[in-house]
């Protein structure tokens, strides 16, 4: 019951979202501040948690397929496709639910309970539109770059911890990373990404804007944002991979 | 002019709002008193239109507002300026933004001449050297300044204030209250002040509508107030024992 009825809702609050929009240029100024508070204030935690990811990914392929007959280059190469296929699009999402998942709901909700967005009714904006589409946007154009960027640190850190450990030489994982490389693979785990994007910033915005009560409620309505747009995210994964590469 | 007729307004089969109507006028301040959760918020946000209203009318100078089409609403709304309970200013926006705010929505003005409204909106209210302050720099009564400002920044032909002087220090609440009595009559606005403070209403209560538990059981003027024998009105106003004594001396 309680799910059919966010499900509605939330279909009826992104409706609002995409509603009438506030003038063209105000617009614009908006997304391009949300890219910078959403994005960039990101690529740092992207880019530690994609080295590490990476490094760890090149060390248990390195220790899994530990066979004299497959050549040292396939651990260059399961460790890409790993990166590039799942991890990259699955982890930068969803540190992403939970960074600017949280930070968007508590803003959103700080701005309900304390009557901001009745301001905006009152006045005849359009209030979801005005707050969420921005960081809607913002998000959706700036996760791509985040997923290359986590990619690109993310076999680069495989790399370095395979060389260093002496599981891989340099020269085979370099030619590895390269071998048989799809570039569809790089556009699906995009798509992926833009997809997530969407998700979080509607989930988030959807509980923050209807947070009720005080400040114990915004708080709570930012954890159930970040738990629910991660659920998405792993749900939404499945079912791309089916729709996408199947 | 505003006319509310009949409003009937219920949340989850709790009715809140049991058939008020009141008829408001302009250039004067038109109190809502009664107690905390007697329904004084839920009234002024069904007037505006947060709260749709189960059944009756609320009539704008001839407008059915509650009959409309959103974007006759719109045109209804550019003339609403509110000033809800917390202030409710913008906190990523400066003092300055947050009374161009409107001003940057609704109007094709240059830059320019919008700072300049913007200005004079923040001189009305006495305020100076704020413009680039954020609303958590500034004190509790600076705020409300800061929120009567910006909703005046389009000329309103109706402001609503929602215990415009809850949180304030006593002299502060009546700076404001006078404040918000003085741009009523210098725009010839119909304003609905809603308040529980005493002061309020023997300061600047020139129609008062009392409510009791989502009804309407008194009307009148601040003259009238202590002459009344309405029982549950007179439980309000003197449930403090300053008032009691004061009508013992009446
Ligand atoms: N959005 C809402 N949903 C359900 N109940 C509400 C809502 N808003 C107000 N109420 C209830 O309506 C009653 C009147 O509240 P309110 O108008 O805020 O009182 P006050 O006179 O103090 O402003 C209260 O019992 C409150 O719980
Ligand atoms: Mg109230």
């Amino acid at each position: 019951m309680s799910f059919l009825f966010h499900i509605g809702r939330y279909a009826m609050f992104v409706r609002q979202v995409f509603g009438r929009p506030v003038k063209h240029r105000i617009f614009f100024k908006q997304v391009i501040r949300e890219m910078d508070v959403l994005g960039l204030s990101s690529v740092g935690i992207v880019v530690i948690i994609s080295f590490f990811m990476g490094a760890v990914i090149t060390l248990q392929t390195a220790y899994n397929i530990d066979l004299p007959i497959i050549p040292k280059y396939a651990i260059g190469l399961a460790a890409r496709d790993s990166i590039i296929l799942e991890f990259s699009s699955t982890i930068v999402s969803l540190i992403l639910a939970g960074k600017v998942g949280s930070h968007i709901a508590s803003e959103i909700g700080t701005m309900r309970v304390t009557e901001q967005i009745d301001v905006l009714d009152v006045m005849g904006i359009n209030s979801a539109g005005y707050l969420v589409l921005p960081k809607v946007m913002a998000l959706i154009i700036i996760i791509p770059f985040l997923v290359i960027i986590s990619m690109g640190v993310g076999i680069f850190g495989g790399w370095t911890a395979g060389t260093t450990t002496g599981v891989v030489p340099s020269d085979e994982y370099i030619y590895g990373i390269q071998y048989m490389f799809v570039p569809f693979y790089i556009a699906y785990s995009l798509i992926k990404s833009v997809v997530f994007a969407f998700l979080i910033t509607t989930i988030a915005g959807y509980w923050g804007y209807y947070s009720t009560g005080g400040s114990l409620e915004v708080g709570r309505s930012s954890t159930r944002a970040v738990v629910i747009s991660s659920i998405q995210i792993l749900l939404f994964n499945l079912i791309l991979t089916q729709l996408l590469l199947a | 002019m505003i006319e509310a007729r009949n409003i009937i307004k219920s949340f989850d089969g709790n009715t809140i709002l049991k058939d008020v109507s009141a008829i408001f006028k302009p250039g004067q301040t038109n109190l809502i008193i009664g107690q905390s959760g007697s329904g004084k918020t839920v009234f002024l946000k069904s007037l505006v239109g947060l709260h749709e209203v189960d059944s009756g009318d609320i009539i704008y100078d001839d407008r059915d507002f509650t009959r409309m089409p959103d974007k006759d609403r719109i045109k209804v709304r550019q003339e609403m300026g509110m000033l809800f309970q917390g202030s409710a200013l913008f906190d990523s926006l400066t003092v300055e933004e947050n009374v161009r705010f409107p001003l940057d929505m609704f109007t094709k003005k240059k830059l320019d001449e919008r700072r300049e409204r913007a200005n004079f909106c923040l001189k009305r209210v006495n305020l100076e050297n704020v413009n680039h302050l954020y609303p958590s720099e500034i004190s509790g009564g600076m705020q409300k300044r800061v929120a009567i400002a910006r909703a005046i920044a389009l000329n309103p032909k109706y402001l609503f204030c929602d215990e415009p002087n809850s949180g304030l220090d006593p002299k502060t609440a009546i700076v404001i209250d006078e404040l918000i009595q003085e741009i009523t009559k210098e725009y010839n606005m119909t304003t609905i002040v809603n308040t529980h403070d005493m002061n309020s209403v023997l300061g600047i209560g020139e129609h008062i509508i009392f409510i009791f538990k989502g009804e309407k059981y008194w009307e009148g003027s601040s003259q009238d107030i202590f002459k009344s024998d309405n029982k549950e009105l007179n439980d309000f106003i003197f449930a403090s024992k300053f008032f009691r004594k004061i009508k013992d001396k009446l």
